[in-house]
């Protein structure tokens, strides 16, 4: 059974009728092609035009959808191989930051990301996808052996936060976020940092240091979500949609105001319509970028990248 | 014994602050509700002479507390947040600034400066809390990266006071980015080991204490102030239940080994130049 969104109810509407129709013609055994095919082209025209108009609380809506492509699926459906690691060596291993060596073709690389639950027992398991400070330290040293063998970094983006807990707070959540900012700037091979699903805050940015900062058609990345933006500057939790507009966290918003480097297209109709289809043109992404990046000695990437994140702001002299 | 000089005469904490004749205005202490002078309370660095609770002063105190005979050379004083996104909730971005610089007198929610510290070269940066909550947006990040860019230039110690509510959502990304520019820059000068120390004051929370807060060569609080990464509020609201005693104070994080140490801020200047001068 598909979820839609408030706004594909039309598209749902018609759908179903399609299936209705498909349903009667094979019981009565007659062709209905034509009027299926009309129908099927309407359908198409409309989720062009709704898709074509989206608002940025709608591309919210969509970064969230509950069949969108999370870390792992996009690990299983790009890589030929993928080997798990996991822990922080310190405290524990944190199920809402997966990492592992990964091969697309014969590229070996790590890739880290935070990983959200399908139901509701494995959304526990992943914390909502939230990291506790053993997620960015794990990531960390995952990066740091990437690193030390020679092989590049891909981060998959994909959270609501890093978690606001007590044990959190008391293993250093601040720390743990901030450290891997600092470090991340001096890793001598590339780095691809690519948001799949929610972008959100210092938990989003803790994996998000890049040589190339990519976002997803349908994704959104910024300082606060637009429900707790809407709590705090409007004192209620009414104005998210208001809120989404206020804080120009779309992908084109990004890219325009050059705080990431480019947005990767999704199939029509969203990326939980066609996981392969996604899957194929990041994994395509990741390979044209890796080979773009390599032409570049580590300490050009480093320059670059420091320099890159020191332009962003705009201030008034 | 956390600190202590060993001088001539045994040991000494040098802590000594004069006491002068009042000037007639008083202050109350907002935790122990205790009238002193407001001369002695500044005399005695802006700490309650009864309960020792640290008001929460901003720049204009840390520089006159920290550089000697208050002389200072500020570090892009002019430098004013823009609008780029045209940020509007309950008002305009800009009108919320225009109002703040009024009230405040200040530019934007931080000012450097360098100039000596007990004969020592020093870069400070220190945030005002009055300013919007302390909050970090393009003007705060440009401005510490700046600092930190002189402190590199110079190879003179780098001194961040932060004291912060986080980021300023009416810049949304562009704060957000702040948090990776401080640390680009934070990384340049760990390579060149030009020393950094961090002061976490209260309260220190957000994208502050998740960037360059908590970068530090040396971590260093206040008494009691307020350090997290997420909002007492907010943690309250996600584990459902009232927060222990003390959680997130400065001891709790010293406890849990986020912090070097914790120094009165009537020690501060000669904590910092003693610390200074066995890395020179
Ligand atoms: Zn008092």
């Amino acid at each position: 059974m598909r979820t839609y969104l408030d706004f594909e109810k039309p598209i749902a509407e018609l759908e179903s009728k399609l299936a209705e129709m498909k349903r009667l013609a094979e019981d009565n055994k007659v062709d209905v092609s034509a009027a299926t095919s009309s129908l099927e082209s309407s359908i198409e025209r409309l989720r062009k035009e709704i898709f074509e108009n989206l608002t940025r609380w709608q591309r919210v809506q969509l970064s969230r959808h509950p069949d969108r492509p999370y870390t792992l699926d996009y690990i299983q459906l790009m890589c030929d191989e993928f080997i798990e690691l996991h822990g922080d060596r310190q405290v524990r291993d944190d199920p809402a930051m997966i990492g592992g060596f990964a091969r697309i073709g014969d590229q070996s690389m790590m890739i880290i990301g935070q990983q959200k639950g399908r139901n509701t027992k494995q959304r526990q398991h992943r914390n909502f996808g939230m990291p506790n400070p053993e997620g960015y330290r794990k990531a960390l040293r995952l990066m740091k052996i990437a690193e030390k063998f020679n092989k590049p970094i891909v981060t998959l983006i994909d959270t609501p936060g890093a978690f606001p807990g007590l044990e959190a707070e008391e293993r250093g959540q601040g720390e743990a976020i901030a450290r891997n900012l600092k470090e991340m700037f001096m890793l001598k091979v590339p780095v691809i940092c690519i948001v799949i699903g929610e972008g959100a805050s210092g938990g989003a940015l803790g994996i998000a240091i890049g040589d190339r900062v990519l976002m997803l058609e349908n994704t959104w990345y910024s300082v606060i979500s637009p429900e707790s933006c809407s709590s705090i500057l409007w004192r209620s939790w009414d104005y998210k949609e208001e809120a989404a507009e206020a804080l120009k966290l779309t992908a084109t918003d990004m890219k325009e105001n050059r705080l990431v480097d480019g947005i990767i297209p999704e199939p029509l109709g969203g990326a939980h319509l066609d996981h392969e289809a996604m899957s194929i043109i990041i994994k395509r992404v990741i390979t044209e970028t890796l080979r773009d990046l390599s032409t570049l000695s580590p300490e050009q990437r480093i320059d670059q990248r420091i320099e890159k994140f020191c332009a962003m702001g705009v201030v008034i002299e | 014994m956390s600190w202590f000089v060993r001088k001539e005469k045994g040991i000494n904490t040098p802590t000594e602050m004069k006491r002068e004749a009042p000037d007639g205005l008083w202050y109350q202490c907002p935790n122990c509700k205790k009238i002193m002078h407001t001369r002695e309370h500044k005399l005695n660095a802006y700490t309650c002479a009864h309960c020792n609770y640290h008001d929460k002063v901003g720049s204009e105190a840390y520089f006159e507390l920290l550089f000697d005979h208050n002389e200072f050379i500020e570090l892009d004083p002019e430098l004013r947040s823009g609008d780029p996104l045209r940020f509007i909730d309950t008002k305009p971005y800009p009108d919320r600034i225009r109002s703040t610089m009024l009230k405040t007198g200040l530019k934007d929610a931080v000012r450097a400066a360098h100039g000596k510290m007990n004969d020592l070269d020093i870069v400070v940066a220190c945030m005002d809390f009055n300013f919007i909550g302390g909050s970090m947006g393009s003007v705060v990040g440009e401005k510490i990266a700046r600092a930190i860019d002189h402190s590199l230039a110079h190879r003179q110690p780098f001194l961040m006071i932060s004291r912060s509510g986080g980021a300023r959502m009416m810049e949304a990304g562009l704060s957000l980015m702040q948090m990776a520019k401080t640390s680009a820059k934070l990384a340049l000068l760990s390579e060149a080991k030009v020393p950094y120390i961090s002061l976490l004051t209260d309260p220190t929370t957000g994208g502050v204490t998740a960037s360059y807060a908590m970068l530090g060569d040396f971590n260093i609080s206040e008494p009691q102030a307020l350090i997290g990464f997420a909002g007492p509020r907010v943690i309250r609201e996600t584990i459902g239940k009232d927060l222990p005693k003390g959680f997130q104070s400065a001891e709790f994080v010293l406890e849990h080994g986020f912090l070097d140490f914790i120094v009165d801020r009537k020690e501060l200047k000669d904590k910092l130049t003693s610390l200074l001068t066995m890395l020179r």
